[in-house]
């Protein structure tokens, strides 16, 4: 395959558009989305409710299929994608939910260590280390062995970001990351994500409605409508 | 293999970490598989035994072939034949020695409550015991003597006080018939559900009991074929000499116990009944275990739906269920295969039905849990394809 300016590119989207439903009840979601970010870029995607940000994660991180325009993720073409490519591309991705999704019979190390089992050659003694680097990382090397019901919100949030950082992915998914937490631990939880993504080299697109943590972000994309409004350079950040 | 091995090896052990995590889940699980195999066993133990028990005098006989009535049933319903079939088959070469057994059931009265109850009685050629019972064959010059009989000790009913008595050698006596008889000795078979108690004594003393009955009805011709000689064919030269006048038929002890099972799994309800109840034993199981398996399944929904947005596949998926229902299988299996047995001992001190674990019983239903766990796993796994990684957003 030749080389060309997309190799620059971790995520590069085309003229796609996006619909739910069929026959009669079939509705436009989003409308010729432009977006192109480079690897490397934190960026934080904003919008009211309903506006299709978050199909827009869900279609960049291979949880449904683009049904027209071009997707392509770290040069990989996901529109017309199968299903068993689908899943191949998810594990290029690190994904942090809104609620922290960590599994409530596994320990904090051992969810963290899902993260790396996916892709299935690390081994065991392997996963163990990097699995208490990273959460060492996040601060919660005391914690390794506590169960998420024994975690605060924030430490949670904090486990599912290492479980999500850990196997080092190109590309971190974030929506809402810190909806459910106060405010010290959301900056927090901002700060750790964008300090790893930083040392690793990873791309974040975030959806977020928290302005308090819009400063983290190197580019802000406004969505509207289904329709992507405007890019805003980050004044701050770019300061 | 050996990179199949590192890979479970590196695998997290999901399903059991999700069993153990949640107790109260795990151990109902356990219980109702216990349960239903409890269930299970103690149908197939008592089928078991009403077959072994009904089959265990034809084990004991002292012959190679046996002679029966063609309309005979089972073993207390015989029907007779005439003597002269048993002179006949001396006839034919390679029979050593034909003897007469008769069997009658009759009402006697129990020697310690004075209650009248049925009993078996079989009567023997003295010189040549019917069956290999060492407690009789040792002592056949007993009943020898008129009225006398032994008694099986492992008899259903009221009999410990009688049995404490003869074992000090004391004598007992009661009465059949009106007549007066001595028990005097025990041998150790246990109860059927034919009979709940057994006599032997000597083909004399049976007629003398019995004086309806004729020298001349025989029960069953006991055939012992000399030595060098092939059993199957003497069978076929016998049912050739014998046949024509088709009252009697001559078959090896293997097929008398055979026709006596068959007799009980086809003619009687009780083989239905017992088969049928395993039956309802294993879906039980199903049931119980396919309900905490869908539970589990659905109370994980959120959790599964993350790790298929991480790159896992459904068969990951799968897999984590089936390892639930397999870890279920075998630790439900523990305390089921436990229990049955000291119930089995329970059962059998109260009936004195040959209630036993055979090593091929336990592994069977061992194979029967797992599969029934195999079967509750492949129900609760359908829900697995709505885990939609896209929702959790």
């Amino acid at each position: 395959m030749p080389k060309n300016i997309d190799t620059d590119l971790a995520i590069s989207i085309h003229n796609l558009d996006h619909s739910f439903g069929q026959g009669q009840l079939r509705k436009q979601v989003l409308f010729d989305i432009n977006l192109e970010i480079s690897k490397g870029e934190i960026v934080i995607m904003t919008g009211p409710s309903g506006s299709g940000k978050t199909t827009v994660l869900t279609l960049v991180g291979g949880l449904r299929s683009a049904q027209s325009g071009s997707l392509k993720i770290l040069g990989q073409e996901l529109c017309g994608a199968t299903k068993e490519q689908l899943v191949q591309a998810r594990r290029h991705n690190g994904y942090i939910f809104q609620a922290h999704n960590l599994h409530r019979s596994l320990t904090a190390i051992q969810n963290v260590q899902m993260g790396l089992e996916v892709h299935g050659f690390y081994s065991r003694s392997e996963m163990i280390r990097r699995s208490a680097e990273i959460l060492e990382e996040v601060g919660l090397g005391e914690h390794l062995n506590y169960y998420p019901k024994n975690l605060s919100g924030g430490q949670k949030q904090r486990v599912a970001i290492a479980r999500a950082l850990v196997s080092e992915p190109d590309i971190v998914l974030a929506d809402e990351p810190t909806a459910a937490l106060d405010k010290k631990s959301g900056r927090d939880v901002v700060n750790i994500m964008q300090k790893l993504a930083k040392e690793r080299g990873c791309t974040i697109l975030m959806v977020t409605h928290d302005n308090r943590i819009l400063d983290v972000a190197d580019r802000i994309v406004h969505m509207e409508d289904g329709r992507l409004a405007n890019n805003i350079l980050n004044g701050s950040a770019a300061a | 293999m050996m990179g199949l091995i590192k890979k479970l090896r590196s695998r997290t052990p999901l399903g059991w970490l999700q069993l153990k995590y949640d107790r109260g889940r795990l151990l109902t699980a356990l219980s109702g598989i216990a349960f239903a195999d409890i269930l299970m066993f103690m149908q197939l133990g008592v089928l078991n035994a009403l077959f072994y028990s009904n089959t265990m005098l034809h084990r004991r006989l002292e012959a190679d072939i046996v002679l029966i009535n063609t309309q005979a049933l089972n073993w207390s319903e015989m029907s007779t034949f005439a003597r002269r079939r048993l002179y006949q088959a001396m006839d034919v070469p390679g029979v050593k020695s034909a003897d007469a057994l008769y069997i009658n059931n009759v009402r006697w009265k129990n020697p310690q409550t004075g209650q009248k109850t049925s009993v078996m009685v079989m009567g023997t050629n003295p010189d040549r015991p019917a069956f290999d019972i060492p407690e009789v064959n040792q002592n056949l010059d007993i009943i020898k003597l008129p009225d006398t009989v032994f008694f099986d000790r492992g008899s259903r009913g009221e009999y410990a006080e009688a049995i404490a008595k003869i074992d000090r050698g004391e004598t007992v006596t009661t009465e059949i018939e009106r007549r007066t008889i001595t028990v005097g000795g025990l041998f150790e078979l246990g109860a059927s559900f034919a009979a709940d108690a057994m006599l032997i004594t000597s083909d004399s003393n049976f007629l003398r009991l019995f004086p309806k009955k004729d020298a001349g009805t025989v029960s069953i011709g006991l055939i012992q074929v000399e030595s060098g000689y092939d059993i199957e064919q003497v069978k076929n030269s016998l049912n050739a000499h014998l046949g024509k006048s088709q009252d009697v038929k001559a078959m090896s002890v293997e097929e008398l116990i055979d026709f006596e099972i068959v007799y009980w799994a086809k003619n009687r309800p009780v083989g239905i009944v017992f088969g049928f109840g395993t039956i309802m034993g294993f879906v039980v199981g199903v049931v119980i275990v396919y309900q905490v398996l869908s539970t589990d399944v659905n109370d994980h929904m959120a959790e599964y739906a993350t790790f298929k947005a991480m790159g896992y596949k459904n068969s990951y998926l799968l897999g984590v269920v089936f390892e639930e229902a397999i870890i279920l299988a075998l630790l439900g299996f523990i305390p089921g295969v436990g229990i049955s047995i000291g119930l089995y001992n329970l059962v059998s001190a109260a009936t004195a039905l040959p209630l036993f674990m055979p090593s091929s019983r336990a592994i069977m239903m061992l194979a029967l849990t797992i599969l029934m766990c195999g079967i509750s796993g492949a129900i609760a796994t359908r829900k697995l394809q709505s885990a939609d990684p896209a929702d959790i957003f």
